[in-house]
């Protein structure tokens, strides 16, 4: 009986170590590239090459600290910045130039409910209505409902507020990047007082 | 039995979403375009073709004080393999359908054929059920996301069909998913009990 139930358990994991051999290449190699081609996107550039990567941390408002990656490259940076949404994690990657001005986004992984907040991924995209592609978050972007200029989703205003929130962070985090290279006077950084 | 007639049984008699109702949780949860639908009902049929050949063959050998715990290795290992092959070479399915992937494993689907059919039959006719059950959860699913999809978001398989504007949300979310469930098992039995 227990000699039935191991030999089943050993005989499973050698064939799930050997997929897993086989299969973990690949995997890694289709994370790169999505990531890659999200850089590319958010970039408005089909040839993008990332000079440096850094980690980034800050404190958000409610005094938790919160992890910023920022693929620097020749026209700006990138930079993948996580919120909590309606549904779940929204983790966004925004493209900056060197002016600190949006190039481009897009939504690495949502959970919001499909047809009301899913809608974020096209939403604020270039050619919409409620675009943010161009602007510059220096002073922070808001919905038109909390007194900004930017219109909501539909019917989905913490998700609309939640991508917003996510979009500044990663510009505040830019943006002490770049004091951090050039002058090493960081006015902006909480977290090194820490 | 025949292979037809076990392949036959599983798709209108038996078939696991409309007269079983097993596994309501990926039915319900998966659906909301018919891709999705698609994708996970081909899933799970994968999973379940490779477990019961298995079981089947290992039915002998099993002591009965031990079969669920074997059973569920044997399951888990396939999902697992599963999961790791479209992680690596299908990442757009992985993206739709990440989470509902692994919860294959506690598919009733998957453990109730293993303990009903499989466990009692030569391995031919277990791949046989298999592909039947298989094909009968695949069409629910599939019939179901090209509902909901119609519905609520105006297209089939990705393709508008009905304008924004006459898009009834309700359809993708979860309340739609019952509704949708009930009218479509009410309509089966109408035209099965014939």
């Amino acid at each position: 009986m227990v000699l039935v139930l191991t030999g089943v358990a050993i005989i499973m994991s050698i064939v799930l170590a050997s997929v897993n051999h086989i299969t973990s290449e690949p995997i890694a190699l289709q994370q790169q590239k999505a990531l890659a081609d999200g850089i590319k996107a958010v970039m408005q550039a089909d040839d993008i090459c990332v000079s440096r990567t850094d980690t980034v941390q800050q404190t958000d408002d409610s005094g938790k600290p919160q992890l910023f990656l920022v693929y620097q490259n020749e026209l700006g940076a990138a930079v993948e910045s996580t919120t909590n949404g309606f549904g779940g994690k929204l983790r966004v990657l925004v493209g900056f130039n060197n002016q600190g001005k949006i190039l481009g986004y897009t939504i690495l992984e949502h959970a919001e409910t499909p047809g009301l907040g899913a809608k974020v991924t096209e939403w604020f995209q270039s050619g919409q209505k409620s675009s943010i592609i161009g602007l510059s978050p220096a002073k922070p972007l808001t919905v038109s409902k909390d007194g900004g200029t930017i219109d909501a989703i539909t019917a989905s205003t913490i998700t609309s507020r939640a991508f917003l929130l996510a979009v500044n962070n990663a510009y505040r985090a830019y943006k002490t990047m770049s004091i951090d290279g050039e002058t090493a006077a960081t006015p902006q950084t909480k977290d090194k007082k820490e | 039995m025949k292979a037809i007639q076990i392949i036959k049984n599983g798709i209108i008699k038996e078939n696991p979403t409309f007269v079983l109702m097993l596994g309501m949780c990926p039915t319900l949860a998966t659906t909301s375009s018919a891709i999705n639908g698609l994708s996970m009902g081909l899933a799970t049929m994968v999973v379940l073709i490779c477990t019961n050949v298995v079981i089947s063959c290992l039915k002998s050998i099993t002591p009965d004080k031990v079969r669920i715990p074997v059973f569920i290795v044997v399951i888990a290992a396939f999902v697992t393999i599963l999961q790791m092959t479209i992680r690596a070479y299908l990442p757009a399915i992985d993206k739709a359908l990440g989470l509902f992937i692994p919860l294959i494993v506690v598919n009733c689907i998957i453990l109730g054929r293993a303990e009903a059919f499989a466990s009692k039959h030569t391995p031919l006719a277990s791949l046989f059920d298999g592909i039947g059950i298989g094909l009968g959860f695949t069409l629910a699913l599939t019939l179901l996301g090209m509902v909901r999809e119609l519905l609520g978001a105006g297209s089939l398989f990705g393709y508008t069909i009905i304008s924004e504007q006459y898009n009834i949300l309700l359809f993708v979310l979860a309340p739609g998913a019952f509704i949708t469930l009930g009218y479509l098992i009410a309509l089966v039995r109408k035209i099965t009990e014939r």
